[in-house]
């Protein structure tokens, strides 16, 4: 322990990692205020999918979704209701014909996590760049 | 002595890959909205400007009844109106934040182009078989064609716009000569301007 603290920095050396400490403040920063279930829950793949997909349409139907996403019934409904339940997106369930049509669509607080998440994850690599 | 390590390693400085990892994730995530996405910036008012124009060479087209005036009259159209609607759909596009070279505009371009370029060389090769009143019949067929094509990367009217197209085109193929020039009217003219009317008014333009 003494040995460490003993030993000194050089001034660039001391410089260039606080300049590093400051560029990750930015992403620890957004990391932190953002709550860790939720980081998670728009994290992973196949639902990190259905939000972009959403994202860019006001509303996509169930089969879309799967034939976007290449995927089964069981994994996207999962997945879905995943983030239905959040609150992150809204399901509609009607009929076409006499065909069952579920449709989805971002809602407002699902725009904003996804938001978020694109910052997060912007950040983390500006801060890479910098350091 | 041991020596002093951090109880958690700082994220970046000891885990490079975790920026690589969230550039894969960007790339995901703008991958799926593209193929998503569809191209929503066509300008509904310059369809219907291209409507206008189309109406006015219509008329300047009659004024001589010759080959050469019609086909020239009509060729010089049809390089206004795509200088003139792909001004007003990037105008739109700025407006929107939207891309021109975006994945869906992309395919877009690429459904829209083979049918015109089959029509500019079908145009040539009925012109030196003097066909020429074939021409109105195969514009609008091939005109269509890439509506519908083009139009599968971007709004649902569009589509739609393409297949009334490819009907009047049908009539022209075998309609007398004097009814083709109408149904050139009718589509070019008529039908852009009422579908740009109603593009404009339900997608913001």
């Amino acid at each position: 322990m003494a040995r460490h603290s003993a030993v000194p920095e050089p001034r660039g050396e001391r410089r260039r990692r606080e300049e590093e400490k400051e560029a990750l403040r930015s992403v620890r920063g957004r990391a932190e205020a953002t709550p860790v279930s939720l980081d998670r829950l728009i994290h992973e793949r196949m639902r990190l999918g259905i939000v972009s997909a959403l994202a860019a349409n006001e509303s996509l139907t169930f089969n879309e979704l799967k034939a976007l996403l290449q995927t089964t019934d069981g994994n996207l409904s999962v997945h879905a209701r995943k983030l239905e339940e959040a609150g992150y997106i809204s399901c509609t369930k009607s009929f076409e014909g006499r065909m069952p049509k579920t449709e989805y669509a971002l809602t407002a607080p699902g725009r904003k996590a996804f938001e978020r998440y694109l910052d997060h994850m912007e950040a983390l690599i500006r801060a890479a760049r910098d350091a | 002595m041991a020596t002093v390590r951090p109880l958690r390693p700082d994220p970046v400085e000891r885990d490079p890959a975790l920026s690589d990892r969230a550039l894969d994730n960007l790339r995901f995530i703008r991958d799926t909205m593209e193929r998503a996405g569809t191209f929503t910036a066509i300008s509904g008012w310059g369809i219907a400007s291209v409507g206008v124009v189309a109406i006015m060479a219509a008329v300047v087209s009659r004024a001589r009844p010759t080959v050469a005036w019609m086909v020239g009259t009509w060729v010089i159209t049809a390089a206004v109106c795509i200088a003139l609607s792909l001004a007003l759909t990037a105008r739109k596009a700025r407006r929107s934040k939207l891309s021109m070279v975006s994945g869906p505009a992309q395919k877009l371009a690429l459904a829209f182009s083979p049918a015109m370029v089959v029509g500019a060389l079908l145009t040539v090769a009925l012109l030196r078989i003097g066909a020429n009143d074939l021409l109105p019949g195969v514009w609008l067929l091939l005109y269509g064609t890439a509506v519908v094509a083009g139009g599968a990367f971007s709004v649902r009217i569009i589509p739609v716009m393409g297949l009334c197209f490819m009907v009047l085109g049908a009539g022209a193929l075998f309609a007398p000569a004097a009814v083709g020039q109408w149904l050139m009217v009718a589509g070019f003219g008529v039908a852009h301007v009422v579908f740009g009317i109603q593009i404009a008014r339900r997608h913001g333009g």
